[in-house]
């Protein structure tokens, strides 16, 4: 059976031999380069720009300013609020103000200096605090009232009173900082434009139909003259699921000049395109009854949005929603604002919204546990939802594999023996956690397919899958193979996958909130089915015997297409739709870590990492999604960053400066994958890309507690900080041996 | 941009003569003037080893040590042999280093991977049977985003023929009821 095989990926031969062709492996005849003017400022009024000199210099082809496509723009209708290139105001260091084309790069990067910018410097808030504080201060126009983008405030039974009248309460301030996704491959994009009008954009994206739809408004064109295609792709973990305004230009100045268009981003601009994670400082309280249940959970959070709106509605709603499984809530309220602030603007990054309220409230459970002296690993079990239940805010949680996977990582990290007993300087903490396979709705409204595949065959018995999702390396296009071969018997090494061009392939809404296995996989088995139904009734001693019979008997090529569409899902409130989800992933952690008393320094030696993806369509693809998902999480924990100066401009945007793990920095991994078969999924498949980096940075920090008696509640967990919290402990120590 | 010099490179084998600035690099002129796209640019400033290649001194045997194209002038490599992601399989195809990255799943966006596969090589070249640590050590000029580098050191391990690819089987659970379904009045749900 092709399902549940560990069938090496379908693009695995292009990506070892070097032949597979990225974005900026396009080259097309007479192409030109261009370059994007940025600001210097946090906040300042544009006068004026002036591009004559950069015009008239040698080997300069098109200058481009915001004025020429002043049309909002922003993948969540209701929040457009960015320009390609800044109109009247510069929002943040990094904001893109003009942009030139050349005949070559260097050109056109040394011609930038020629912009003549007018700028009126304004003041800046650069902290959720100061732009809660500041609201005469608008970094943004969008935001009805001061500088937010959107509050939520949803409460479920009488978490006062529940509170009230607890065994165990703990109520602290955590704080989460902001990192980024830092893709390998850097945002590029490639523009042309034929002699008929019709524009084809060669774009590094992860969402090329939400780049259809933009990019088309912006320009005024209509949409069935723009083509999004989506080349090989080099990482993205939700750094490229929004339009940027690299696509915007090369588009525009393809047009302008007749000529095909190209821009590279520099590693400094790609950290300034940012949409990474969100700061958040929360507020959180978790109650727990005398027998360890939790009787109520209230999170007050602040979360720092940066310049633009960017997914930042729905991160607003995540930070609460999806923290209510794998344990059930007695009680429930959260209350989230997402500031506008003078910084690149923060969006989704893996494990968008959920992973920073995870952090605190795993860590708070710990801590809870800890005064009802209950063992970490029992209050978890304690505390299961189950399956096929109602969390406390009405989402639907169907399969559920959380206590597998906690028994896994109990048993292979040798918990019993080990907890609370290796000694100080070394411990083990647990953490669990719950994410989305894929929202519920589209984001914009529609009763269209969110996911669809068509698939044709050939007389040679060649598969043809035609498909609109995004592989940005998960293997989405492998398992289209496997599907194909799974239902119709064929070899999966004869199906050629056609994807991400949005002139040739049904629309798929793009690789974002682990949807693509759940949604993508429900479209291909189905038409897959229709195809296999009539290869079966053709018969055939081969595969493409069994292609010719059935054409011969249908008198039509042969080619089926198959759809998928969420039903109605989600509380019955206002905004009980955003966090529904067709089935959520569940995954438990164990991490080991050693810690130098004397310095500080710690080490993660080990994680265990059990994750329930329903059922592995291909195991090794599925451990890939788990151990990079993992790495991500602990590297947040350990050392990743985002910080600015007082004048907002970021420190270090370079992959040596903003670090991030080497091999020499990474933890043993230890991947175990749980299988829960969910009745509503395809093959029984969630998802597996995201759901598994939350619980890393909770385990961690608790095992710090459990190596060294210290709870941090504050990232990236610098030693400088773990050394702050040893003396601390020190001297509490010696108060209470003094008194 | 007016080109400067006329320098000669040697790359897989084949010579090239090429007229470039003088501030052309190695990577610049791999990937623009010889169209030999496989080494990436993810930094461009040699942070981030996807343009590692590997290079000797003319005439000298094997495949070389593993460097960074980026940061390399085009024109100071003319005393080299090159070898770049395009020149490791021979007539027999993919390298085992290649065809190991592909089977352990070591390949998701495949972008830092040339560069990755070239260090991996480089050391197996210099030691067959690698210790775990060394392999961090010798590919810890290389960032990979994606896969937490396990199956980056199972692909190595295999390639050296020191292990075969993971099997560990998926673990099936069990229908499971709420730990408390008493106390918790869940409203259940028809599967």
């Amino acid at each position: 059976m092709s399902i549940g095989s560990r069938f090496p990926k379908s693009d695995g031969a292009v990506k070892a031999d070097g032949s597979g062709v990225y974005t900026d492996d396009i080259a097309l005849p007479r192409m030109l380069h261009a370059k994007i003017l940025r600001s210097p400022h946090a906040h300042a009024r544009i006068r004026s720009i002036d591009v004559s000199a950069a015009e008239s210099h040698p080997g300069v082809v098109a200058t481009l300013v915001g004025a020429e496509m002043p049309a909002k723009y922003g993948v969540i209708p209701w929040t457009q609020d960015e320009t390609a290139l800044a109109v009247t105001k510069v929002r943040h260091v990094g904001d893109a103000v003009a942009c030139v084309a050349a005949l070559d790069e260097r050109t056109a990067d040394e011609v930038l200096r020629l912009i003549r910018v007018d700028y009126e410097v304004l003041p800046a808030v650069l902290t959720p605090e100061d732009a809660l504080e500041h609201p005469e201060i608008k970094v943004n126009e969008r935001a009805k009232v001061g500088n937010i983008t959107k509050h939520v405030h949803l409460q479920f039974g009488e978490v006062d009173e529940a509170v009230a009248s607890a065994a165990a309460v703990v109520r602290e301030t955590y704080r989460y900082a902001g990192s980024t996704h830092t893709p390998i491959e850097p945002h590029c994009a490639v523009a042309r434009v034929d002699a008929d009008g019709n524009l084809t954009l060669w774009s590094s994206t992860q969402i090329p139909h939400y780049v259809h739809r933009e990019v088309s408004r912006v320009l005024g064109l209509s949409e069935a003259k723009v083509r999004v295609i989506q080349p090989l792709l080099g990482g993205a973990f939700g750094g490229k699921s929004d339009p940027f305004a690299l696509e915007f230009c090369v588009a525009k100045l393809a047009i302008k000049t007749g000529r095909p268009v190209k821009i590279l981003y520099t590693r400094e601009e790609v950290f300034y395109a940012h949409r990474g994670r969100h700061p958040m400082k929360m507020d959180l309280t978790v109650a727990l009854d005398a027998q360890g249940r939790i009787a109520a959970v209230d999170n007050d959070i602040l979360i720092d949005g940066g310049a633009y709106a960017s997914f930042g509605l729905v991160t607003a709603y995540y930070a609460g929603q999806l923290l209510t499984g794998p344990y059930r809530f007695g009680t429930y309220r959260f209350d989230s604002y997402r500031m506008y602030t003078n910084k690149p603007p923060c969006g989704p990054k893996r494990g968008h919204g959920s992973v920073q309220p995870r952090f605190a409230f795993e860590v708070a459970l710990d801590e809870a546990a800890e005064k009802l002296r209950l063992d970490p690993m029992e209050v978890r079990r304690r505390n299961f939802i189950g399956e096929f239940v109602e969390t406390v805010n009405g989402q639907r949680i169907t399969s559920n594999g959380f206590l597998k996977c906690l028994e896994l990582v109990e048993q292979a990290s040798g918990w019993k023996e080990r907890h609370g007993k290796l000694g100080r300087g070394r411990g083990l903490g647990v953490a669990g956690s719950m994410y989305i396979s894929g929202t519920a709705y589209p984001v914009y409204p529609n009763e269209m397919p969110q996911s669809g595949v068509l698939v044709k065959l050939d007389r040679s018995g060649r598969v043809a899958i035609f498909s609109g999702a995004s592989d940005i390396g998960q293997g989405v296009n492998t398992l289209l193979c496997q599907i194909a071969a799974e239902e119709m018997h064929c070899d999966p090494r004869d199906v050629t996958v056609v994807a991400a061009d949005t002139d040739l392939t049904p629309v798929d809404l793009g690789a974002y909130s682990s949807r693509v296995t759940y949604m993508l996989g429900h479209a291909a088995r189905e038409a897959c089915q229709k195809l296999a139904a009539k290869l079966q009734a053709a018969g055939g001693a081969t595969f493409a015997e069994a292609c010719q019979r059935a054409e011969a008997a249908e008198g039509v090529p042969l080619a089926a297409t198959g759809g998928y569409r969420t039903q109605k899902l989600g509380g019955d409130y206002r905004g009980g739709t955003i966090g529904a989800s067709p089935a959520y992933s569940f995954t438990a952690h164990v991490a080991e870590v050693s810690v130098d008393e004397e310095t500080g320094i710690w080490k993660v030696e080990r994680i265990w990492a059990a994750h329930d993806c329903g059922r592995a369509l291909n195991p090794t693809l599925v451990e890939g999604q788990i151990e990079g998902s993992v790495y991500m999480g602990a590297a947040e924990a350990q050392m990743e960053e985002m910080v600015y100066d007082q004048r907002g401009l970021l420190f270090g945007p370079s992959l040596l400066d903003y670090r991030i793990p080497t091999s020499m920095d990474t933890p043993d991994l230890d991947s175990y994958i749980v299988e829960s078969h969910d009745p509503g999924g395809p093959y029984g498949a969630k998802e597996a890309g995201e759901g598994p980096l939350h619980p890393a940075i909770p385990a961690i920090a608790n095992a710090i507690h459990d190596a060294c008696g210290i709870r941090i509640r504050e990232l990236p967990f610098y030693p400088q900080r773990i050394l702050k919290l040893l003396r601390e402990r020190d001297s509490r120590g010696e108060e209470r041996a003094a008194s | 941009m007016r080109p400067s010099a006329v320098i000669r490179l040697r790359v897989n084998g084949e010579e090239h003569a090429l007229a470039v600035p003088a501030q052309r690099t190695l990577l610049e002129a791999l990937r623009y003037d010889l169209a030999l796209t496989g080494s990436k640019q993810g930094c461009d400033k040699g942070d981030c080893g996807a343009c590692t290649v590997l290079a000797r001194p003319r005439g000298a045997p094997g495949r070389g040590e593993a460097i960074l194209s980026c940061i390399t002038l085009a024109q100071d490599a003319q005393d080299l042999d090159i070898v770049t992601i395009e020149g490791l399989a021979g007539p027999a195809g993919l390298d085992p280093i290649q065809r190991a990255f592909a089977d352990c799943g070591a390949l998701q966006c495949g972008f830092c991977q040339p560069g990755m596969m070239l260090s991996a090589r480089a050391l197996l070249d210099k030691n067959p049977k690698p210790t775990l640590p060394q392999i961090q050590e010798a590919l810890s000029g290389n960032l990979c985003r994606c896969t937490g580098y396990t199956q980056i050191y199972e692909a190595v391990e295999v390639a050296a023929g020191m292990r075969v690819p993971r099997q560990r089987a998926p673990v099936r659970s069990e229908r499971a009821a709420p730990s408390d379904s008493k106390a918790q009045a869940v409203k259940e749900i028809v599967p």
